[in-house]
């Protein structure tokens, strides 16, 4: 095991997330997993879009795309495909992964690349301001939003499962010791895997707080089936009691990097094979 | 006696779904092989079946690269060939098809019957018309059957002998009426014929392309159907394997550049094809690749606008569209081939100068110049030895260290001590968020400085005729090269000579004084003269006129002889 201190910045490094923010404990949660997953720094990419969620790269070392608004997953992708040897983290808010980045999300989801996913959930659009996120609660009112949200919340977990994600899990980031054993099994699952993790906005959001959070938040027992699809979506539509845990795996989907590649080892190390181009441009005669 | 001599236009026409892809195909390889030169261009319809598309095969003694309006020879397969063609029929062109189907349609044109249907009931299925088409054509041509029975076997070898001995039959049942045809109507076809173009390489503007990117040693492509961008992503999917090319369908446009920026920021080498709509989606991507300072290449297979335009036809109208996409500023190359050698260049060096200064590069094609097919000597193939620009980090490794040239030493994950980390925010030599104004007025600069390099390192343009004393230069980008030396030729004056582009941002410095004391005429495929505005912005040369065209049709050389003839 790692000291997880490898992954921290230097001391003094500004921080751009309010006091008492749950982003605090969930950079926390991520640094414990890898380091106890021996990650070295070298060897793991952090993508993220843009919000204060996505601002995670800049108080983790480890190397990282700090790409754009709802972006993370394309590069992450790309980063998993060209060096599948790397440990590929995609993280970043609710409104980049679910508004912003929806599309990518559905179809990142259908590849199955073996990358982890953590969407910071606090249901709000934070660096903006405080605009409704696809998570926001159907009545909260914003600036935006003034009657409040009139729309049902979109439900990340049940989207996941339609589109038999291999690994789908929740997580709250006050519960540092179990959801850094949830993020721990994402990483370690072959395939991706998305950690939706309940992240109170102390700013913007004073209707979902740490203790609203705590009352609605439930773990799945040890005796839940974790393959068992149809009682995984109950479970991600049950809005009166919010259930924690990893809701469901398939370990047997094959990775989209495994699909895709038709050669080995990095992509950076390829040569071209002027043999074989010398034979595909004679076929052109 | 009606004599064709040294330059032949045959022209195929039909419903699509009708084979005319297929007969252009065979005939043109057939005539390359027998040691004709060939160039083909062909402009259809935005639908799968029916409508009127054609195809120009131009057969000739000097080799040509231009489409002509005149039609030698037409063959229509359907009656709405006729009217589609209308204007460029004229007394003299011969007209092939089956005089049946074309009687309505006939008024003013030469027709002889091909008894097409005949021939198919004769040979037990309409498949072969197409074979008998090309016999037809061959026979006219006084080409030798043996290359026609020749390339047949090879070519439908895969599908049993059963299929080849069919087409061989069809195509001596062509071949023989074709030449009873040229008998009997005295015609009279003479067309040089040459060794050296038998062995040449047949390609098309995608292909050229497909091997220059192949060559590059492009290792990955995501992209998203769009026409006539689609086709360099079918070749990597088609030959790509072998190359260890990863082909990633992606989910949009966005995808597509995000994804190809990740690849190269993990030290694959990526290229996003795509045309001017799915370009519009790419550009935010186009900006982070500015500031992220990640090489990336985009194709754009230019089609008509705005919007869905003219998805089939071909426009030079997304040259500002390149120039400008992204917000902000930052550097970047636009190439714009006209010939398959160009194209299998500009490819490697648009990759070359990605990866040497780490911004994106564009390579600016067309429908006409992409669809066109022509026969080029194999060492017209030139190939650039690719150059090691990732460097193995140290622990102290910074990302964006500033530098005098302004190319900081790129490092990729997971090769060396250091990390590497990127960002889309202004950032500081680590990479990470700032916002001293100090230090982005540092790394604007340096973003910035880097166009010297760039433009250093910009390809000349292409000199034709004698530039130095002519009074007025002809100036052509992109698709145009073929029309632009043709014209020349046409109008034949020690006057006018010409200057073409196949890189057009930045312009080389060098090519500035090639301009001092001439009139200057630009010639492109648009309606604004955008290269025109261009040579102002990067030269301060004020053109003289311009000869624009944005029907969605290439330029004919008739058409641009005649302007050129007004102004001159
Ligand atoms: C293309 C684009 N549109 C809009 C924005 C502005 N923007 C930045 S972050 C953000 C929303 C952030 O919400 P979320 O992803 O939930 O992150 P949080 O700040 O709540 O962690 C928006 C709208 C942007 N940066 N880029
Ligand atoms: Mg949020």
């Amino acid at each position: 095991m790692l000291d997880k201190k490898i992954y921290d910045m230097p001391k003094g490094t500004d921080m751009a997330w309010c006091p008492g923010c749950g982003n605090f404990p969930i950079l926390n949660i991520v640094k414990m997993a890898l380091a106890e997953l021996d990650i070295r720094p070298q060897d793991a990419v952090l993508c993220s879009g843009i919000g204060q969620a996505a601002k995670t790269p800049h108080y983790l070392r480890v190397n990282y795309f700090n790409g754009l608004h709802g972006r993370a997953l394309p590069p992450a992708i790309a980063i998993k495909i060209a060096s599948p040897h790397l440990t590929v983290i995609a993280e970043s808010g609710d409104g980049d992964t679910y508004g912003e980045g929806g599309n990518h999300f559905m179809h990142t989801i259908r590849r199955n690349p073996d990358i982890t996913n953590i969407v910071h959930d606090n249901m709000i659009y934070g660096l903006t301001k405080g605009q409704a996120s696809p998570t926001s609660e159907k009545g909260m009112k914003t600036p935006v939003q003034t009657a409040g949200v009139i729309l049902e919340p979109f439900n990340p977990l049940a989207v996941a499962l339609a589109l038999d994600a291999s690994f789908v899990a929740r997580a709250f980031a006050s519960d540092i010791l179990e959801s850094k054993d949830i993020v721990k099994a994402a990483m370690q699952h072959k395939g991706y895997a998305i950690v939706d993790i309940f992240q109170p906005c102390v700013v913007f959001n004073k209707q979902n707080t740490y203790q609203w959070f705590k009352e609605k938040c439930y773990y799945v027992d040890a005796e839940y089936d974790k393959t068992d699809k149809v009682q995984a979506f109950e479970k991600a539509f049950d809005m009166e009691r919010l259930a924690l845990g990893i809701l469901y795996q398939d370990t047997s989907k094959p990775t989209y990097e495994d699909l895709v590649r038709t050669s080995q080892g990095p992509l950076a190390k390829q040569e071209v094979s002027r043999e074989a181009l010398e034979k595909l441009i004679n076929s052109h005669r | 006696m009606k004599r064709f001599s040294g330059d032949i236009s045959l022209v195929l026409g039909g419903a699509a779904g009708m084979g005319v892809q297929t007969v252009e195909a065979l005939l043109v390889q057939v005539l390359k092989r027998e040691g004709y030169n060939v160039f083909a261009s062909k402009e259809y319809m935005s639908r799968i079946r029916g409508g009127s598309n054609s195809t120009e095969i131009r057969i000739t003694d000097a080799k040509r690269a231009a489409f002509v309006k005149r039609i030698d020879f037409l063959f229509a397969m359907d009656k709405d060939v006729i009217p589609h063609l209308r204007d460029r029929i004229a007394l003299d062109t011969i007209v092939l098809g089956e005089l049946e189907k074309l009687r309505d349609v006939s008024e003013g044109c030469h027709i002889i019957d091909v008894p097409f249907t005949r021939f198919a009931n004769e040979l037990g299925n309409p498949i072969y018309t197409s074979t008998v088409a090309v016999g037809v054509a061959l026979g006219l041509l006084h080409a030798e059957e043996k290359g026609l029975t020749e390339y047949l076997r090879d070519h439908f070898a895969r599908k049993g002998e059963a299929v080849v001995a069919k087409n061989i039959e069809a195509g001596a049942l062509g071949y023989a009426f074709g030449k009873h045809l040229a008998y009997a109507e005295g015609i009279e076809v003479i067309v040089a014929k040459r060794s050296a173009v038998a062995e040449e390489l047949l390609l098309d503007g995608t292909e050229a392309l497909g091997l220059g990117t192949l060559s590059a040693g492009c290792n990955y492509i995501s992209s998203y159907p769009m026409s006539p961008g689609t086709g360099l992503l079918t070749f990597l999917a088609k030959h790509g394997n072998e190359f260890g090319v990863v082909v990633d369908q992606a989910e949009d446009e966005i995808a597509a550049i995000n994804q190809g920026l990740g690849a190269w920021y993990a030290g694959a080498r990526a290229i996003v094809t795509t045309s001017g709509g799915g370009f519009d989606l790419m550009t935010e991507g186009v900006s982070l690749a500015g500031i992220i300072e990640t090489p990336i290449v985009v194709h754009i297979g230019q089609r008509p606008g705005p919007s869905t335009g003219l998805p089939t036809r071909t426009e030079q109208a997304d040259l500002n569209l390149v120039l400008y996409a992204g917000h902000g500023e930052f550097p970047r190359a636009i190439f714009a081939p006209s010939t398959p050698e160009e194209a299998f260049l500009v490819a490697q060096q648009a990759f070359y100068i990605a990866d040497k200064y780490q911004i994106p590069t564009f390579i600016l094609t067309d429908q006409y110049f992409l669809d066109s097919v022509r026969s080029i000597p194999e060492d017209s193939l030139r190939t650039i030895t690719r150059e090691n620009f990732i460097i193995e980090t140290a622990a102290d490794y910074k990302r964006y260290a500033v530098t005098a040239d302004g190319v900081s030493p790129r490092g990729i994950p997971g090769y060396g001590e250091g990390l590497v980390g990127i960002d889309s925010d202004e950032h500081d030599e680590e990479a990470h968020i700032t916002e001293s104004a100090l230090m982005r007025v540092a790394m604007h600069e340096k973003r910035l400085r880097k166009m010297v390099g760039i433009r250093a390192d910009a390809l000349m343009p292409t000199e034709r005729g004698d530039v130095k004393h002519a009074e007025t230069l002809l100036v052509s980008w992109g698709s145009n090269r073929g029309v632009m030396e043709e014209a020349l030729e046409v109008l034949n004056t020690p006057e006018l000579a010409g200057l073409h582009f196949h890189q057009v941002y930045p312009l080389p410095v060098k090519a500035k004084k090639l301009f001092v004391k001439k009139k200057v005429i630009v010639l492109e495929n648009n309606a604004g003269g955008q290269f025109a505005n261009l040579l102002l912005l990067e030269y301060g040369i004020k053109v003289s006129d311009t000869v624009l065209q944005y029907d969605g049709n290439p330029f004919a050389v008739e058409d641009v002889v005649a302007r050129l003839r007004a102004l001159l």
